[in-house]
């Protein structure tokens, strides 16, 4: 992405704040869809031994149960990393 | 997701939009971090998926983290020795 063509003094400031609140939505967005393709390469790989004709009802239930554990783990690990980095600034 | 913020050190970039752009370029460098410590711990740590994450999948993810960084952070130190026992 390049913002040095367009210099924030020549916009005006409502059409300023639009493009930073797209950004943080592409961001925000990009985020997902890299929690979403993680979430089905994992859960695919727990949940699908040997791929039938169809979903099973096991196999559906684990992949919902699969994504909630994903998000906690996501979750749990975005904390620690948190702390961690808190901690490490603080030595 | 990374910016290359190489550009943006030009008097002509306004320090709002400046201040903008490092902190959501901060963020999205957090958050890459994040997916790819889930995805090594998730491997390490996780079971079958059960209804709950129970305390011992929690104390390993936990756990997990700290000892990747301090791996990173051992390797990294070790390498720039070897690189100055080279020289």
């Amino acid at each position: 992405m390049d913002f040095s063509s367009s210099p924030g003094g020549s916009m005006g400031s409502a059409n300023k704040e639009q493009m930073l609140d797209q950004v943080k939505q592409q961001i925000a967005l990009a985020n997902a869809q890299e929690l979403l393709q993680k979430m089905s390469e994992k859960c695919f790989k727990k949940c699908i031994n040997k791929p039938g004709s169809s979903l099973d009802s096991s196999e559906q239930k684990c992949i919902a149960m699969c994504m909630d554990r994903y998000m906690d783990s996501w979750n749990l690990v975005s904390k620690a990393y948190g702390s961690r980095i808190q901690r490490e600034r603080n030595r | 997701m990374s910016f290359d913020t190489s550009n943006l050190q030009g008097g002509e970039m306004d320090p709002e939009m400046k201040e903008f752009i490092q902190m959501e370029s901060q963020r999205a460098q957090l958050q890459a971090q994040v997916h790819k410590l889930t995805d090594i711990c998730w491997e390490q740590c996780m079971d079958k998926p059960r209804d709950k994450l129970d305390s011992r999948t929690e104390t390993c993810m936990t756990n997990c983290v700290d000892r990747f960084i301090d791996t990173s952070l051992q390797i990294a130190t070790r390498f720039q020795q070897l690189l100055q026992r080279g020289q």
